[in-house]
C-alpha cells in the first residue's frame, strides 16, 4: 500500500491545487516550444518536484511516467570507479549528483555531454530536446557548477536542464544568469487544510476540520510533512475527532526533553547527560542543523524575552560552525554550554 | 529522412542564402535558440561598451598579429563574445574549425589534457586556406586556443601551460578568459596582455536591450528596461535571459487568454512586459516584504521585537525567498535609510558581512536571517 503522499500526488498540471498562476506559467512555457533552463527553488515540501514531473508530462505526454533505473559506472581521472544511479525515461533523465560527493563534476561532465551530443532519434517525439533534472542542485560542488556553465549554452538545442534546489544561495551567479528562476513558495495553512480535506475524502476518512487545521499549523507549512502526519494520526487512532492528539515524531519529543533538562539545571554533569541524548539523535541520522534549530526554538519558547536575542545569535554562530567544522558533537555541546552560561548570567543579574 | 542530413542541407542552404522554404526552417531553429546565443555579437564592432578593448583588437586585426591575451571581468560583460567574434573575423566560417580550439570548464582540463590535447593542437602545423579565401578573411598564420573559465583550472594545469605557450608561440596564440584575474598564476598572467572588461554602463545595456526587444517584437512597459538593468547588475547576459523569459511568459499566457488566435502578427501586438513581471522573474523580493521586515526591526521592548521579527522571517523563509536576495535587498534599503546614524550603519555593515559569509558556507537560512534581523534591531536600539 502506498502512502497517501504518493498515492494522491497530482500527476498533471491541472490537478495541482495551489499556486495556480505558477502552474499556468509552467504550462505556457511547456507549450510555447522554446522551453528555457529552469532553476526551481523553494522550501522542502512545497511541491517543487511534483510540479516538475507534471511539467514534464505536459512537455512529452504520458511517456515520461515510464521510468527505469539505470546503474552507470563512471571512471574518475584517478581511475576510481563510481557507481551512480540514474532514473530515466525515453525523454528525460533524473540525477542526484550529490550522491557521489566530490566526484560530481565527473558525472556532470560525462553524462551531460553524452546526453547533449545525441539527438532525439524518435521523430514523433514532441520536443527535440531531452530534459535532465538535477536534484539537490544546491549541493553541487563549485567545480561541477562551473562545468555546467558552457554546457548549458553550447548544447541548448539538444538539452534542457531543470535544477532543483532549496535555496539559490549556493548556486553560482553564472548559472543563475542562465536559468529562469522559478520560486515555489510553501503552501499557506489554508491551502494545506484544503489538501488534507481532499485526501480524507479520497480515502473515505471522516472529515475533521479542527484536526486538519492543527496539523497544518504543526507542519510548519510543509505539505509532505502534513500529509505524513495526517496518515500517522489515522494509523494510530481508530476514531478520529477534532481533538485527537497529533503524536510528535520521536526525535522531536526527545529534543523537547533535552530542552527541558537544559532549563532545569546548569552544570557539567547535566551537559554530560544531554550529550548522551545528542549522540542518540545523531546516530539516528537526524541532521545536526535540524537538531540545533529545533532545540533553539524549543528553548526560545521557554526563556525570557531579553535573552532571545543572545540565544539566536549563538545558535546561528554554532550552526555555522557545524557546517564548516568536522565533528558535529563539539558544536552542539558548545551551544548547550553557552546557553547554560548565558542563562545563568541572566539569572545572577536578576538577583543583583 | 533522418534529421542529420537535414541539418547539413540546411546549413548549405543558409550559407548560399537561398530558397525561401529552407529559410523558414532556419528561422524556426533560431527561434528556439536562447536570445543570448542568437544575439551574440557577430563582429567586433557589435560588441557593446568595451570600446578600449575593441579598439586594441581592431588594430591587431589590421596588423594580423596578436599577443597572448587574458580577458577578465565580471560575468556577462562580453568576454567570450569578444574572442569568438574576433576569431570569426580572423578566420571566417571555413577555417575557424581547424584554427580555433575552445576549451571550457565543461571539458576535462586536468594536467593530462593540457599536456596532450592542448599541446597537440598547439604544435599542429597550419593548414593553408583555400585559394581566394585570404582575400575575404585575413587568416593570419597562427591558431588560437581559447581557454574559457580559466580560473577554474588547477594550479598544476596552469603551470603546465607555461612552457607550451612560449615554445609554440610562432604558430599558436592563447586566450585565457576568467572572472578573477587573481586565480591565474603569475607566470601565466605575465605572458599575456591583459584586457579588463568593465561591467556595462546603463546607457549601453539599455540600448542593446531595446534593440533586441524591437527585433523580437516585444513591447516593453515604461521602466521595464530600467528594471531589467537594475535586477541584472550590469550583467547583460542575465538581462537578456530575463527579457526572453519575460517575453515567453507574457507571450504564451496572453495567447491562451485570447482564445484560438494563432496569427503571429496579432499576438505580437499584445505582448507587454511590465516591471512586475521582470522583478518576479529575477526573484526580487517585493518592496513591501522588505519594508515589513524593516518595520519589525524598529526598536521596541525586546520581547515585542523578537515576536515581530520572528513572524516576518518565518513567512519569508516559507515563501522561499532566497536568503542571499534578502541580504542584498535589506542591505540596500538599510544603507539608504537616512534616519540611521552613520556609526550604526558601520556596525550593521559588519553584521552583513558576517552573515553573507555564513550563507556562503551553507549555514541554515532561517537561523541566519533571524540572527541578522535581530542583531540589526539590537544595533538600532543602541545596545549593540
Amino acid at each position: 500500500m502506498a502512502l497517501i503522499v504518493d498515492k494522491h500526488r497530482p500527476r498533471s498540471l491541472d490537478q495541482l491545487t495551489y499556486h495556480g498562476e505558477l502552474s499556468d506559467r509552467l504550462r505556457s512555457l511547456a507549450q510555447s516550444g522554446d522551453f528555457p533552463h529552469l532553476l526551481v527553488y523553494g522550501p522542502s515540501g512545497a511541491g517543487k518536484k511534483t510540479r516538475i514531473v507534471a511539467t514534464l508530462k505536459e512537455l512529452y505526454g504520458p511517456g515520461v511516467e515510464k521510468i527505469k533505473i539505470d546503474a552507470r559506472v563512471f571512471q574518475t581521472s584517478s581511475s576510481r570507479k563510481l557507481e551512480f544511479n540514474i532514473v530515466t525515461s525515453v525523454y528525460h533523465l533524473e540525477i542526484t549528483p550529490s550522491d557521489v560527493g566530490n566526484y560530481d563534476r565527473v558525472v556532470v561532465q560525462d553524462l551531460l555531454k553524452e546526453v547533449a551530443q545525441t539527438q532525439q532519434v524518435d521523430q514523433s517525439a514532441r520536443q527535440k530536446f531531452k530534459v535532465v533534472v538535477i536534484n539537490e542542485a544546491d549541493h553541487l560542488t563549485r567545480d561541477a557548477q562551473a562545468a555546467l556553465r558552457r554546457t548549458m549554452e553550447k548544447y541548448s538545442p539538444n538539452l534542457r536542464l531543470i535544477l532543483l534546489a532549496n535555496s539559490t544561495a549556493n548556486i553560482i551567479a553564472p548559472i543563475r544568469s542562465r536559468t529562469l528562476l522559478v520560486r515555489v513558495a510553501a503552501p499557506s495553512i489554508q491551502e494545506i487544510t484544503t489538501v488534507l480535506a481532499e485526501s480524507a475524502k479520497k480515502e473515505g476518512w471522516p472529515a475533521a476540520a479542527g484536526l486538519h487545521k492543527r496539523i497544518a499549523l504543526e507542519s510548519g507549512r510543509n505539505l509532505r510533512r502534513a500529509l505524513l502526519m495526517y496518515e500517522a494520526v489515522h494509523a494510530q487512532n481508530e476514531k478520529i475527532t477534532d481533538d485527537t492528539p497529533i503524536p510528535p515524531p520521536d526525535w522531536e519529543a526527545l529534543i523537547g526533553q533535552i530542552a527541558k533538562e537544559i532549563m532545569e539545571e546548569h552544570s557539567p554533569s547535566r551537559i554530560l547527560q544531554v550529550r548522551a541524548k545528542l549522540y542518540d539523535l545523531l546516530t539516528h541520522c537526524i541532521p545536526p542543523t535540524t537538531i540545533l534549530k529545533t532545540l533553539t526554538f524549543k528553548l526560545i519558547a521557554l526563556i525570557d524575552d531579553d535573552l532571545k536575542y543572545d540565544v539566536i545569535k549563538w545558535s546561528a554562530f554554532y550552526e555555522h560552525r557545524v557546517r564548516t567544522g568536522t565533528k558535529v558533537i563539539f558544536h552542539l555541546e558548545a551551544f548547550v554550554a553557552k546557553f547554560m552560561r548565558i542563562f545563568e548570567m541572566y539569572l545572577m543579574q536578576m538577583d543583583m | 529522412m533522418a534529421s542529420f542530413f537535414d541539418i547539413k542541407a540546411r546549413k548549405a542552404a543558409a550559407a548560399n542564402g537561398s530558397s525561401v522554404a529552407k529559410g523558414d526552417d532556419k528561422k524556426q531553429n533560431t527561434r528556439r535558440q536562447p536570445w543570448v546565443e542568437k544575439y551574440r555579437p557577430k563582429t567586433l564592432n557589435d560588441v557593446t561598451a568595451q570600446d578600449h578593448t575593441v579598439n586594441v583588437l581592431q588594430r591587431t586585426l589590421q596588423a594580423s598579429n596578436l599577443p597572448h591575451m587574458l580577458f577578465y571581468g565580471p560575468p556577462g560583460t562580453g568576454k567570450t563574445s569578444t574572442i569568438l567574434a574576433l576569431a570569426k573575423e580572423l578566420y571566417g566560417p571555413e577555417m575557424i574549425k581547424s584554427r580555433v580550439l575552445e576549451l571550457n570548464a565543461s571539458d576535462e582540463r586536468g594536467i593530462s589534457i593540457v599536456r596532450e590535447k592542448v599541446k597537440d593542437f598547439a604544435r599542429m602545423q597550419l593548414t593553408n586556406p583555400p585559394p581566394g579565401y585570404k582575400s575575404r578573411y585575413p587568416c593570419p598564420p597562427f591558431k588560437i586556443i581559447i581557454l574559457d573559465e580559466a580560473d577554474s583550472m588547477t594550479q598544476d594545469a596552469q603551470s603546465a601551460l607555461r612552457r607550451t605557450m612560449e615554445t609554440y608561440s610562432k604558430i599558436t596564440r592563447f586566450c585565457l578568459i576568467c572572472n578573477y584575474v587573481t586565480r591565474i598564476i603569475d607566470p601565466l598572467a605575465s605572458r599575456c596582455s591583459k584586457f579588463r572588461f568593465k561591467s556595462l554602463d546603463q546607457g549601453n545595456a539599455k540600448r542593446r536591450l531595446e534593440e533586441i526587444a524591437e527585433k523580437e517584437g516585444v513591447d516593453l512597459e515604461d521602466g521595464a528596461v530600467d528594471a531589467l538593468i537594475k535586477c541584472s547588475d550590469g550583467d547583460l547576459r542575465k538581462a537578456i535571459t530575463y527579457l526572453q523569459s519575460a517575453a515567453r511568459l507574457v507571450g504564451a499566457i496572453e495567447k491562451e487568454d485570447g482564445g484560438e488566435s494563432t496569427d503571429d502578427a496579432m499576438d505580437v501586438d499584445r505582448k507587454t512586459v511590465s516591471v512586475a513581471i521582470v522583478q518576479d522573474i529575477a526573484g526580487v523580493i517585493p518592496e513591501d516584504t522588505i519594508v515589513s521586515l524593516q518595520k519589525a526591526m524598529q526598536p521596541r521592548s525586546a520581547g515585542a521585537t523578537y515576536q515581530a521579527v520572528a513572524k516576518v522571517v518565518e513567512d519569508m523563509v516559507a515563501d522561499g525567498w532566497s536568503a542571499t536576495q534578502v541580504v542584498t535587498q535589506l542591505y540596500h534599503s538599510v544603507l539608504q535609510d537616512e534616519t540611521i546614524p552613520d556609526i550604526q550603519k558601520n556596525k550593521i555593515t559588519l553584521v552583513f558581512s558576517e552573515v553573507d559569509k555564513r550563507l556562503l558556507d551553507g549555514a541554515d537560512e532561517h537561523l541566519s536571517i533571524l540572527d541578522l534581523a535581530l542583531r540589526i534591531s539590537n544595533i538600532l536600539s543602541g545596545k549593540g
